[in-house]
């Protein structure tokens, strides 16, 4: 505390603390002691787009393109980027994923370079006097020359060279602390290339213009320290010796040894007026600036105890870690565990193709005496040791509590992403905790969770924007359909003559009792369900009531149908003759009425006439009578003007025999009064009523015919081939579907002409029938005259030629879809029948013979059976789905 | 009998003093919370999978508020029922997914593009909207988009539609929580090529 | 050729929890050689007896929860637990009260919470609080300095064969209580003027003091919980002695009786139970410090180190959550318990 409140007046040059720290052992008089040498010239060079943090780099070169040592070959991708050079001239031989440096072991896009010994430059040059350049065209140097943070984390050095104007740096770091053990990469670079590095930390300062710039090295490179310590002579560098501790190298860290400063959590050092670069950055600047050399190798301490000539090595990126390891001597029957990196935060490889980057500072193949397996995990104590050695003053113990129970909400609370993972806290922790794996794993879910927050807030929106889209569209479409019933409405109106047709009543039933059966089927499955939920043994029963009930929700679907597509048949205009014969009736039986009135008034009155009137009132009866039964017939025989084309054909038919059968019923009525009453007439009205009576028969039979050939049944028909019941696999699908190539809309239409066509035909062909009935009819009675017998005989002709033309409009279409079956298939009609009937057969065959083994064959056979069974139920699956898309597309029924 | 009288008429004055300053408080330092339907809403996972019996969250998280059981909501796991469980105040349950093992695996659709014959079904059973296509195209999934409900695999006619598990990149992927007390943290790797 | 995968840290510091109990053992030799010297071998055979039973207890609950002996075993926790009651019990203890008490902490009052740990409250102290309310006149016998008993004699009070009469006489801080506000009769009792604390008692927390310094030493505690606690018992005593001299015993006389050094420097600092953030060891111990004090003042029992680590066991928790240190790069620490 008094340090903190005189130090900053009375020492300048002081070193503060920070928090914790441990001191494992150093390691670094392995590969400390001998001078840097150049490493291999490896046959295979692996460069990864992603050696630095931030986006990947672009390539701008092919596979078998030849490049040159120090070519560019992957530009960097927005501001956080970095280039990427050829390390050698050769060729590139592949861009594809290798594994990298990565502690899951995963692969990435890499650039493959076959080197071709030669190691040619490209043409290159520095700056003589980087001076004349302004910090812009400086840091656009650093940029094109691939630098990214050497110390560790690769963060492209351009950025970090490139604060805004109003951005003070107050202190310069140059970061020559190596705190982690074993690594020496950064001490033999200083002892060696002081000179070199020194001219890069004047490069810095003349971009970042800071107050201090201050070297820190650990106390344990003297000789390190004093070349710098020359190199810096004169000049207004201060180097500043920290005491040994891990981790003072901590960006972090090292900022509050140097300058007592704290970067508050979640900012940057700029942030604080600090500028942090790793000693090893400062010298590739000084190569790029002043030799005009991209960064193409770096110095990497090859150490651990399977290593025959531990030291540090000139190695070219991309080197792969294998060959960096021959060319050190590995012993690998020694090799207990290959870390990239230091001990303390570098990661395990899975794989020595793995290629040296720019942030390789470390290789340590170590024996298992060196680097022994771990011990198990063992309960926390909560000794605290763990909040001792705490760099960042965090509570490890809580923080392992709360990552262990993944009560992430705590540990967040206890700040776990301010954890630096440096692994200071494992390494003291008796109880061998890996707490550092604890809390990457945290991290890990904690990145996830907001992952997951941002995606589900996301799929939210758009859930809430479909759902609000398709509301407009029934709202819009409703709207229509309301526009529409309106217009209908409207021309109903218009043409008010027109009778209300067949009851909405009977329409209202035949709906609710397909509702009834459609409910009655859902039952039924849900009972089939439950059934087999519970292995009973009725299910199979329960399915196949199921199944019945389905026939006839569907058939009690199809009256609905029908009842609806009879509806505008009422709305039909009547003919002319029928609405005079109305009339007549209507005038008749208004006589009547009066006749019966006045003979009753007659007869009240004790009247002569009585009897006279009585008699009269009986024939008008039966005029009326005859009258009534002469509309009816009419009606029956009304469709001879072109009626409503899109009715249904047996509906109409259906009405037609209903009409013609109470015509004759009431003929018949009337014969009977009138025999009973001795009348004229009694004859004549029974002949009629014979005529009636074969009107209604043959009438009846048309139906019958008409019934026989109806579309209506036949589209429940292949529902019908169930598929056996021990094939789940296989779903019901009674929809339609689009066979691939076949236009919906084009299908649609067609289907509609099709239908269209087949009710014209079914028009014509009946009126033609009715007619030629009709004919027949009159030639029986012999009441025609021979003109009129003609005229019908013309007319009867007639309309069998306009059947016959709606016949052959109707082939021509069926053919028609054929050929675009075929078209689209490219199998025909015939083929894709052939295919289902085959496919079905093969299933049947394979079943019967699993049946057949299922006793006897092996366990193998059978499961190979079964997997053949199960094919064979989805080809057959597919081939019935192809057959009943195409002629359902079509609108063509199978016949 | 007077201090009786004294006694009632304290204590309902008292009554009277302090409801008021309760009634006051009340209005006074009334929060404005989220209304419930909402914090529910917020936990569950919007994967709008229907898998509770709900067309979608929103309306599950108003039947949760309702009373419904918190438990249906496999994809949410039992993470998002302890939530519920916290945030309700009602007793824990355990998930109800029907054991399903795979239930934690991240999951999204994918069209098998060869295959897809362009039906539009599945583009019309997707809560999110994370399926393009035309009729008679081919569709394709917007993995970034796909929830995982597998909401899209029933209706495909042709079984074009996987579901995939989402294998994790060099930016999702994230350690292992370690084995735990007794065990050791490391695993065996087999290293072929040196 | 299979090489190891795993997390860094690649290498760690040599420490090892069993170590670090075996520490806590070596330094408890200094005060169990005083007791044995002052009151004889009776608390030697109890540690011994104490140690077979916890391992027996803890082996037997092991098995049953089916966990690994070995490993668990070698952690030297039930141990230390059994070393520290068996310290801490009368050397006159018969073997069944040692018994009851280690077989309690270590079955109740540690594996049924899960283990080393797991557990809130010190498993010894669970196991000698249990023994001081159920036998109160068999816990509260202690030997009476220089009426060291042989060690044959020892075992016969250990086995339960012998009476006592002969051996115990009341401790200081019984003593004290006793006759406090009494001047002429605190002056006249012998066992209250040893050289610097009570009689015997003086040299038996100088031992614990001792190891315990060896355990500073050693980097196995850190100086915050032993500090405040010590600072927690005088403090009080020194103003109170000050006020009213006869009533309330001196800062010396406290800190050198009963079991002061032994709970400052063995039970307080059992890091499972007490409090983890340096503010909050401060606090928790200096608490218990105070507490002790005021128990031993005002309270019905001599001593109350364990009724005082018991009741601040229960506080570590809270007292954690609201002296988190200050994370770096944070203007402030967090406090409470967070969301």
């Amino acid at each position: 505390m008094l340090a903190k409140l005189f130090g900053g007046t009375h020492r300048k040059n002081r070193v503060y603390d920070f928090h914790g720290g441990v001191h494992p052992p150093e390691n670094k008089q392995q590969s400390n002691g001998t001078a840097i040498q150049p490493g291999p010239l490896p046959a295979r060079l692996i460069l990864p787009l992603n050696m630095h943090i931030g986006a990947p780099a672009k390539p701008l070169v092919a596979p078998g393109d030849k490049v040159l040592k120090g070519q560019m070959i992957a530009e960097p991708v927005g501001a956080v980027s970095a280039a990427i050079h050829a390390p050698t001239s050769g060729t590139v031989s592949a861009i594809g994923p290798r594994p990298i440096q990565h502690p899951s072991g995963m692969d990435a896009i890499c650039i493959v370079i076959d080197s071709d010994g030669e190691d040619r430059w490209v043409d290159h040059q520095g700056i003589a006097d980087y001076t004349e350049l302004s910090p812009g065209e400086l840091v656009d140097t650093i940029r094109q020359a691939g630098i990214a943070g050497m110390g560790g984390a690769g963060f492209p050095t351009s950025i970090k060279v490139n604060l805004g104007d109003h951005q003070r740096v107050e202190q310069l770091i140059i970061n020559a602390v190596e705190c982690e053990p074993y690594i020496t990469a950064d001490d033999r670079l200083m002892r060696e290339r002081a000179a070199d590095i020194v001219a890069g930390i004047h490069i810095l300062q003349y971009l970042l213009n800071p107050r201090r710039t201050l070297i820190g090295i650990e106390d344990n490179k003297p000789e390190a320290i004093s070349a710098i310590k020359r190199a810096c002579k004169g000049c207004d560098i201060e180097v500043r010796v920290v005491p040994t501790k891990y981790p003072s190298g901590g960006e972090k860290q090292l900022i509050q040894l140097l300058t007592g400063k704290e970067v508050a959590s979640g900012q940057l050092p700029a942030q604080v007026g600090v500028v942090c670069q790793n000693v090893g950055t400062a010298f590739a600047i000084q190569r790029a600036v002043c030799h005009g050399e991209p960064l193409l190798s770096r110095i990497t301490t090859l150490t651990g105890d399977a290593v025959a000539q531990p030291g540090n090595y000139e190695t070219l990126l991309g080197t792969p870690v294998a060959d960096l390891l021959q060319h050190g001597g590995v012993h690998s029957q020694q090799l207990g565990r290959l870390v990239m990196g230091g001990p303390m935060m570098g990661f395990t490889l899975h794989n020595p193709a793995v290629p040296v980057v720019k942030t390789t500072n470390c290789i340590i193949a170590a024996s298992p005496q060196e680097l022994p397996e771990p011990p198990p995990e063992q309960p926390c104590i909560r000794c605290g040791s763990c909040a001792e050695a705490c760099p960042a003053n965090l509570l490890p113990q809580q923080l392992y509590w709360h990552a262990k129970n993944d009560d992430l909400d705590k540990a967040l609370h206890h700040n776990l992403m301010d954890c630096i993972e440096c692994g200071a806290c494992a390494y003291v922790c008796p109880s061998h905790i890996p707490l550092v794996q604890y809390y990457r794993y945290a991290k890990g879910e904690v990145r996830q969770r907001a992952a997951d927050q941002v995606k589900a807030d996301k799929a939210r929106q758009r859930f809430e924007a479909r759902q609000a889209r398709i509301e407009q569209e029934q709202a819009e479409k409703e709207a229509r359909r309301q526009a529409r019933l309106e217009a209908n409405r409207k021309k109903k109106e218009a043409g008010a003559a027109a009778p209300t047709g067949p009851s909405a009543e009977q329409a209202a039933a035949l709906k609710q009792a397909s509702l009834e059966a459609s409910k009655a089927y859902k039952a039924a499955v849900k009972a089939a369900k439950t059934a087999e939920a519970q292995g009973d043994d009725n299910a199979a029963d329960l399915k196949a009531e199921a199944e019945r009930l389905k026939a006839v929700a569907d058939k009690a679907k199809a009256a609905v149908r029908d009842a609806k597509a009879d509806a505008p048949a009422v709305a039909a205009p009547a003919d002319d003759a029928v609405a005079s014969l109305k009339k007549q009736v209507g005038d008749a039986s208004s006589a009547y009425k009066a006749a019966v009135k006045a003979a009753k008034d007659a007869e009240a009155s004790g009247a002569d006439d009585a009897g006279d009137l009585r008699a009269r009132a009986e024939a008008l009866k039966a005029t009326a009578d005859r009258l009534k039964a002469e509309l009816r017939d009419a009606k029956a025989n009304a469709p001879t003007t072109p009626a409503a084309p899109q009715t249904d054909p047996v509906a109409e038919l259906k009405k037609q025999v209903g009409d013609a059968s109470s015509a004759y019923k009431s003929a018949v009525k009337a014969a009977k009064e009138a025999e009973a009453q001795g009348a004229d007439n009694a004859a004549e009205l029974r002949a009629e009523a014979d005529r009636l009576k074969a009107v209604a028969d043959q009438l009846k039979a048309d139906l019958r015919d008409a019934k026989a050939n109806a579309p209506a049944p036949a589209k429940a028909a292949p529902a019908g081939k169930a598929p056996p019941a021990d094939s789940p696999k296989v779903p019901e699908s009674d929809a339609p579907q689009s066979v691939a190539g076949v236009d919906p809309e084009q299908a649609a239409k067609r289907q509609k002409r099709l239908k269209a066509l087949k009710t014209a035909y079914n028009m014509a062909h009946k009126q033609y029938k009715d007619a030629h009935a009709a004919l027949e009819r009159a030639e029986r009675h012999e009441e025609l005259s021979a003109d009129e017998f003609n005229a019908m005989q013309q007319k009867v002709d007639k309309l069998k030629g306009k059947a016959d033309v709606a016949r052959d409009a109707l082939d021509a279409l069926v053919e028609e879809a054929k050929a675009d079956i075929r078209a689209h298939t490219g199998k025909d009609l015939k083929t894709l029948k052939l295919e289902a009937a085959r496919a079905e057969s093969a299933l049947a065959d394979k079943q019967q013979e699993l049946a057949q083994r299922r006793d006897s064959a092996a366990e193998e056979t059978l499961e190979a059976l079964e997997a053949e069974l199960k094919a064979l139920e989805t080809e057959a699956h597919i081939a019935r789905k192809a057959l009943k898309q195409a002629v359902e597309e079509q609108g063509l029924v199978e016949e | 009998m007077t201090a009786v009288l004294i006694a009632i008429a304290a204590l309902l004055g008292l009554a009277a003093v302090f409801g008021a300053v309760l009634g006051f408080a009340s209005e006074k330092f009334k929060v404005e919370g989220d209304p419930i339907v909402d914090q529910i809403d917020d936990l569950l996972p919007q994967t709008q999978c229907g898998q509770c019996g709900h067309p979608g969250c929103r309306p599950y998280a108003e039947a949760i508020a309702e009373g419904e059981e918190h438990n249906r909501c496999p994809p949410g796991g039992q993470d998002t029922v302890d939530a519920l469980t916290d945030l309700l105040g009602r007793d824990a349950m355990t998930v109800d997914d029907d054991g399903a093992e795979d239930a934690d695996v991240t999951k999204v659709a994918y069209i098998r593009e060869d295959e897809c014959i362009g039906c539009t079904k599945c583009i019309q059973a997707c809560p999110v909207d994370a399926i393009v296509g035309a009729a008679k195209l081919m569709h394709t999934v917007i993995v970034d988009e796909c929830t995982g409900c597998d909401l899209c695999v029933e209706p495909c006619p042709v079984d074009c539609i996987d579901m995939l598990e989402v294998k994790p990149t060099l930016q999702t992927w994230g350690w292992n929580r370690p084995a735990g007390i007794g065990q050791r943290p490391d695993s065996r790797i087999e290293v072929v090529n040196l | 050729m299979s090489l190891i995968s795993s997390t860094s840290p690649h290498t760690t510091g040599k420490t090892d929890t069993g170590a670090f109990m075996r520490q806590v053992l070596y330094a408890t030799l200094p005060g169990l050689a005083v007791l044995t010297w002052q009151f004889g071998w009776g608390s030697v055979i109890n540690v011994l007896w104490a140690v077979l039973v916890a391992l027996l207890s803890e082996a037997a609950i092991l098995k049953a929860r089916g966990r690994p002996l070995g490993f668990y075993l070698k952690d030297y926790s039930a141990v230390v637990t059994a070393v520290l009651l068996g310290l801490a019990l009368p050397p006159t203890a018969p073997w069944w009260l040692t018994l009851i008490g280690v077989s309690f902490a270590i079955i109740v009052a540690k594996q049924l919470y899960g283990g080393l740990g797991m557990n809130p409250f010190n498993p010894a102290m669970v196991g000698y609080v249990l023994l001081l309310i159920s036998f109160p006149a068999a816990m509260t016998r202690w030997i009476a300095p220089g009426q060291t008993p042989e060690p044959a004699q020892s075992w016969q009070l250990f086995l339960g064969q012998a009476g006592v009469d002969g051996f115990s006489g009341a401790t200081p801080l019984d003593t004290f209580r006793t006759w406090a506000g009494n001047a002429s009769e605190l002056s006249g009792h012998a066992i209250l003027h040893g050289q610097f604390a009570g009689l015997g008692w003086e040299w038996v927390n100088l031992a614990f003091l001792l190891g315990g310094l060896y355990l500073l030493a050693r980097r196995i505690i850190t100086w915050q919980i032993p500090a405040a606690f010590l600072l927690g018992v005088a403090v009080p005593a020194l103003i109170a002695s000050l006020v009213d001299p006869v009533r309330f015993a001196g800062p010396l006389f406290h800190l050198f009786s009963g079991g002061t050094m032994l709970g400052a420097f063995f039970i307080a600092t059992d890091p499972v139970t007490a409090a983890t953030s340096r503010l909050g060891r401060f606090i928790y111990a200096l608490l218990i410090g105070v507490l002790i004090w005021v128990i031993r003042s005002f309270g019905g029992y001599p001593d109350a180190v364990a009724f005082s680590v018991l009741l601040l066991n229960l506080c570590a928790p809270f007292i954690d959550y609201y002296t988190q240190p200050r994370t770096y790069g944070h203007r402030k620490a967090n406090r409470g318990v967070g969301s």
